[in-house]
């Protein structure tokens, strides 16, 4: 390449970056220490929206004051694990659903899903079955401890939605469940 | 009413507008008859323009070495094929080894193809029959299937099922990206069509003794509800959407009674519904689960799963609504029952220390005999000839379809290029 346009490139491309470069000189340090905040502010609300979206709500409320997210409380635990071709809720479980009912019988708007599942051995409509039982099992639990019927949901998945795939006794616990969703909070 | 019909037509023609199937199945035998009957296929001539869209005598070949009971000749082994009936030879066949020659000719007309075909026994150096039968020139496929029921009729005795089709349920992915399809295939797996798609679970497709319609559980609602689909025009609704579950349907030998498994009242129980009026009456009043119903071919009676004795086992019941018998003692559960065409068997899926294997119990002697060895085998479904069961199985975790003779002696896999298949119902015939 000539060496003269060569230079003429490198002008003009200093030239074009001088000219982006402009506006920003001329921003007084607390214009730009306020852009900055506002930056982190949208960012911050924007994981928060992210975060909200991620739990099913969709929505952007003061999450933190909720106790259903603080990973302290017997709230953080959904899940609700049975031994093989078993309704019995067993006796590990029954203080994590005695929080859950008091939250539901403290937030009566508080609508919850319990979403029945079973593991792989078994023929598929008496697993259907099976994952209703159980939890119906949690819902006895629960409505004996405050909840109110109106605010529970009894679904079935049957061996239908595994969480673990795996054909080993492991994977099969991790499957015989049920799942607690909150389909409106409080 | 007739709104409600209406937007069940709209929502079928929407349905069938979506895309060609993923799951197009391929099919190997794992296990055959020692002795299969040795057949030569020769290739069918093409008597017109051009050349055929299909290759007749291949898929013939093809089908009779699924049965299990053949063993067909290698192409390039066989003598000149005659014409037609009058150039038979026996001894030329005979010392390729062959015991049965099938030879064919295709000609088209107008929209039509003439498959003209021959059966020979050339053992007794006898035709068995010369058969002509027309076909839609786009359905060439199809006609190869109905010739081979013919042939395998001529050397067998028994019907053949290869003109039946397969429907089942086919699953991509995992987590959140899993999606789920109907799919309706020949009983080669050739020709997969999607009937309908879901990101819910689909699940305990059944043919229509029509083999018009499916009935079928899917949760495209977050629950388990029971939809009927026509498989030509696509319309769909739904029949049963009651609280608790709905699932398990199954439609009567008649064509108009559905029965099916509702918890509607806290528990499931068997349920008929007339499919007129929509009327439905409890069959089995019990705190158990009662599921998984399965017709006598003449309707008179119901078999059932019921865990009433504890474990999950077999009953029948006459119906209108009688006492329940228990029929399976043998392994810790029995599930799942499918009755043969004739009526004298179940087959059905019994869990034991092993795992969950097919077994078939004779209604007369009461005898068990188990047809699987699998650790997973599942939804067993009759060939309407009653010569083979099409059930779920899994090969290294993965779902695939397997295929059994009634007597446990063949035994084939039939798995998706991708993805897995599973709840396989073979079409009336």
């Amino acid at each position: 390449m000539n060496v003269m346009i060569r230079w003429g490139l490198v002008l003009l491309m200093a030239g074009v970056l001088a000219a982006c470069a402009q506006p920003k000189r001329d921003l007084t340090e607390a214009e730009r220490q306020a852009m900055e905040a506002a930056a982190a502010e949208a960012e911050a609300a924007e994981l928060a929206r992210r975060e909200a979206e991620a739990r099913g709500l969709g929505i952007d409320r003061d999450l933190r004051a909720d106790p259903l997210d603080d990973p302290q409380s017997p709230l953080a635990e959904r899940l609700v694990y049975f031994d093989f071709d078993r309704d019995t809720v067993r006796p590990e479980f029954i203080p994590m659903l005695e929080a859950h009912s008091r939250y539901l019988s403290q937030n009566p708007g508080a609508r919850l899903r319990l979403e029945g599942h079973t593991d792989e051995r078994g023929t598929r409509e008496y697993n259907l079955a099976l994952g209703e039982r159980r939890a119906q099992a949690v819902r006895r639990i629960m409505t004996l401890n405050g909840a109110r019927d109106s605010q529970l949901d009894v679904v079935s998945y049957g061996e239908e939605m595994p969480v673990a795939f795996t054909q080993t006794e492991e994977s099969w616990a991790r499957n015989r469940r049920v799942e607690l969703v909150y389909d409106v909070r409080r | 009413m007739k709104k409600r019909v209406l937007q069940a037509w709209l929502l079928g023609f929407l349905l069938l507008a979506v895309g060609p199937a993923s799951a197009v199945l391929e099919v190997t035998v794992t296990e055959g008859v020692t002795g299969a009957i040795p057949v030569a296929v020769t290739p069918f001539a093409w008597e017109g323009p051009g050349s055929a869209s299909e290759d007749v005598g291949q898929i013939v070949g093809a089908n009779l070495v699924r049965s299990g009971l053949f063993d067909v000749l290698a192409r390039e082994r066989l003598p000149q094929a005659p014409d037609g009936p009058d150039g038979f030879l026996a001894e030329r066949w005979a010392a390729v080894g062959a015991e049965y020659l099938v030879i064919g000719r295709m000609r088209p007309e107008e929209d039509r193809v003439l498959i003209e075909f021959h059966v020979f026994d050339v053992l007794a150096n006898q035709r068995l029959g010369g058969f002509r039968i027309p076909v839609p020139a786009e359905m060439l496929r199809r006609g190869a299937h109905r010739v081979s029921d013919i042939v395998y009729e001529q050397i067998t005795g028994d019907k053949g099922a290869f003109s039946a089709r397969i429907a089942y349920v086919g699953v991509t992915g995992q987590g959140d990206e899993r999606r789920f399809t109907l799919e309706v295939a020949d009983s080669d797996g050739a020709n997969p069509r999607t009937l309908f798609r879901s990101n819910q679970p689909i699940m305990s497709p059944e043919w229509a003794p029509d083999g018009r319609d499916l009935v079928y559980v899917s949760f495209e609602n977050r629950r388990s509800e029971v939809f009927r689909h026509n498989v030509e025009t696509g319309a769909r609704s739904r029949l049963a959407g009651f609280s608790g579950i709905n699932s398990a349907p199954t439609w009567s030998p008649d064509g108009k009674r559905l029965a099916l498994s509702l918890s509607r009242d806290g528990t499931p129980n068997i349920y008929v519904m007339e499919l007129e009026t929509g009327g439905l009456t409890q069959i089995t009043r019990s705190n158990s689960i009662d599921t998984e119903p399965a017709w006598s071919p003449d309707g008179d009676l119901l078999y059932f799963t019921s865990d009433r004795a504890g474990s999950p086992q077999i009953y029948q019941m006459r119906l209108p609504s009688g006492t329940a018998q228990r029929l399976t003692f043998e392994g810790s559960s029995a599930g799942a029952a499918t009755v043969s065409p004739d009526g004298k068997s179940l087959v059905y899926v019994q869990g034991g220390e092993g795992g969950l294997r097919l077994a078939r119990l004779d209604l007369e002697t009461r005898r068990v005999t188990l047809l699987t060895s699998g650790r997973y085998d599942k939804s067993p479904s009759f060939a309407p000839n009653g010569s083979m069961i099409i059930y779920s199985t899994t090969d290294r975790g993965r779902g695939i379809l397997g295929s059994v003779s009634r007597d446990g002696r063949v035994h084939q896999r039939l798995a998706a290029r991708s993805g897995e298949v599973r709840e396989p119902a073979w079409s009336p015939l």
